[in-house]
């Protein structure tokens, strides 16, 4: 195990991580704020999620699945991004490669942990998995092939750090085809349910592979420059011009979002599609307005893709406040997508007496404690990888 | 584009591997999308050969022998919940669940005057049921003798993927024992030990729910469902689900 690690933690080379207090005394927050979030987890699971969690019968799945979807789209993203460089060779990318593919390990592991404490059973998923295997199943095939993208990028991550990039391409390849199709299908665990008219269609695939390349775009720009500043690295010439490249991208992914929203909306609305247009009223200008139009338009789309243009992809600074708020943006896209999908009534135009015009549902502490600690277990990670792995700066080709 | 172009641009970084090379991996990994993509169409494609669009299915068309279902005959609800009662004695239903409910209607009428429609409701027990093709463990499944849709509760991982899936709200996360329920028609505690009705059918006073063999041109709820000038009806027949579930003035 040892002279495995030994080939995989560079000793010299690299940039030398800052031994400043303040590194450690957040490693140490973070660190400590992932095992209270973890904490509440467990309780969760030992009491009962109907004791903690805001989910019920109508709304069953809550903010830990819009946390699960944020960071397995993250990891897809940041997959994505990274075969750019590494896969398909284009140069301007491959500064950012290595952290993309070792960031895109943390955040799968991140939406590993929520989901295991949002599913209520855990620990029979490796049998039942098995001997039930459902291939009608999205959730299955997800389950799987996201099992599979990790192996595959673990894989490509140890083959980078030992200098061996031919066959790091091959494994970067196989995880970019198994995440997407992991991703793809969990937009079909949404978008195939008939009795859900908000989902229901093939955009939800679509739009999911489309928005994860939005995510590793503004994730990358947000940890590269985050890695720089706390060990007061200076960004170099190719790092600048990798950070500028993976801007343009991000821009080019926000425009076609704004495609994609608009016709969503217009799809929504125009000739009051049954249950579809209930829910875009809310989205529009009802209880989850404020989400949509501050969170995933503004802070989401608008805000970072004017950022972009007006410092032309140069201003790293700028950069790095545009992919902040793209994230934060992001969240409000992925909680939006999952609760909306289900505060529809399944008996919606039918008179009902006493029946809610729309489901309610409000995240809890627990449920907050367990989704903020996934991205703290994923700061923590970020902080610990610049120290270990020496900034990522990739050697030799 | 064209690809001799492309060969001869200089390899801008992972300069060990060839164009030819790439294609190759390249090749390879259509072949397992292919095969993703092709398994997928392949599980769903059974699925629709189950039956054909109509509310009730042609006579000769029923799946499953006996093929159980329920009518549910409409006007004559009073909602004394008696049917509830039962269903929750019966069936070990905690306090905040329920396998089957009672929703409230009201429709305008003449003279300024509203009626109220009380409509039962439970599991559709659905011919191409939504819960079923999306659970991950097959701890969901459709009795293959029946047609009746069952829970294996130590199968269950709690992914509630069911619960979403389903159009009609008809099951709910069991804390006690930590899986997902729903009604299977009694057939643990009463079909399966020799009852010809479940306990809800059994406790309506106003003989509102008829339960029976669809397959069996005998039975009530054929006669039922094949009354000539009855009107019959399913909830939300747009989803595609094919429930068993039948609802009729008659």
């Amino acid at each position: 195990m040892n002279g495995v690690m030994d080939s995989i933690l560079p000793r010299t080379g690299g940039l030398e991580p800052s031994t400043a207090k303040g590194i450690n005394v957040a490693l140490m927050f973070f660190g400590i704020f992932t095992l209270v979030g973890i904490g509440f987890g467990v309780h969760s699971l030992v009491v009962g999620h109907e004791h903690t969690f805001g989910v019920s019968r109508e709304v069953p799945w809550g903010a830990l699945i819009a946390a699960y979807v944020f960071f397995v789209v993250t990891s897809t993203g940041l997959c994505i991004v990274s075969s750019v460089g590494h896969v398909f060779g284009i140069e301007n990318f491959e500064p950012i490669a290595k952290r993309a593919v070792y960031m895109s390990i943390v955040t799968i592991v991140a939406g590993f942990i929520v989901i295991a404490f949002e599913i209520e059973n855990t620990w029979r998923m490796p049998v039942g998995n098995v001997v039930g295997a459902n291939l009608s199943s999205n959730i299955w095939w997800m389950g799987t092939l996201y099992g599979a993208y990790l192996v595959f990028m673990i894989g490509e991550f140890i083959l980078l750090q030992k200098d061996s990039h031919k066959k790091a391409a091959y494994f970067g390849l196989a995880g970019l085809i198994s995440g997407i199709a992991a991703h793809s299908n969990l937009g079909a665990v949404f978008g195939l349910l008939n009795g859900r008219p908000f989902w229901h269609g093939p955009y939800m695939p679509i739009y999911f592979i489309a928005s994860a390349a939005l995510s590793g775009c503004v994730t990358i720009i947000f940890c590269t420059y985050i890695a720089h500043k706390v060990n007061k690295w200076q960004m170099s010439y190719d790092q600048e011009k990798a950070m500028q490249s993976v801007a343009k991208m991000a821009a080019l992914t926000i425009a076609i979002l704004i495609f994609f929203t608009i016709w969503k909306v217009i799809a929504g609305v125009a000739g009051h599609p049954p249950g579809k247009v209930l829910a875009m009223e809310a989205l529009l200008n009802g209880p989850y307005s404020i989400n949509f139009w501050v969170g995933e338009i503004a802070f989401g789309m608008l805000i970072p893709f004017i950022i972009i243009l007006a410092v032309r992809a140069k201003n790293m600074g700028a950069l790095f406040i545009a992919s902040f708020c793209a994230i934060l943006g992001i969240f409000a896209m992925r909680y939006d997508l999952v609760i909306l999908g289900q505060v529809i009534p399944h008996y919606y135009g039918m008179d009902m007496v006493d029946y809610p015009t729309l489901f309610s549902y409000k995240p809890t502490l627990h449920e907050l404690m367990v989704a903020a600690s996934g991205l703290t277990f994923c700061l923590f990670f970020l902080f610990l990888g610049e120290k270990l792995f020496r900034g990522h700066v990739t050697e030799s080709h | 584009m064209k690809l001799k172009e492309l060969e001869q641009l200089k390899n801008e970084g992972v300069d060990h591997i060839s164009s030819i090379e790439r294609r190759r991996f390249l090749k390879l990994g259509f072949l397992v999308t292919g095969v993703y993509l092709g398994g997928k169409a392949l599980s769903l494609a059974p699925l629709t050969e189950a039956q054909a669009a109509e509310v009730v299915p042609p006579k000769g068309k029923y799946s499953y022998s006996p093929h159980y279902s329920m009518v549910i005959r409409e006007r004559l609800c009073i909602n004394c919940e008696l049917c509830v009662e039962a269903c929750n004695g019966t069936n070990d239903v905690p306090s905040y669940g329920y396998r089957t409910d009672i929703l409230e209607r009201r429709r305008a009428i003449v003279d300024d005057k509203y009626e109220t429609i009380f409509m039962p409701v439970l599991c559709n027990h659905c011919n191409r049921p939504p819960c079923v093709r999306v659970c991950p463990t097959t701890a969901t499944w459709k009795d293959e003798t029946t047609g009746i849709v069952k829970m294996n509760p130590g199968r269950c991982i709690g992914c509630k993927t069911c619960m979403t899936a389903c159009p009609y709200n008809a099951r709910y996360f069991k804390e006690e024992g930590r899986f997902v329920d729903k009604c299977n028609f009694c057939y643990d505690t009463l079909l399966s030990k020799g009852a010809k009705e479940t306990a809800c059918v059994t406790a309506c006073p106003a003989d509102v729910r008829v339960f029976g063999d669809l397959a069996d041109t005998n039975s009530r709820v054929y006669e039922l469902l094949h009354t000539p000038e009855t009107l019959v009806w399913v909830l939300r027949p747009k989803t595609g689900a094919l429930p068993n579930v039948y609802y009729t003035n008659a």
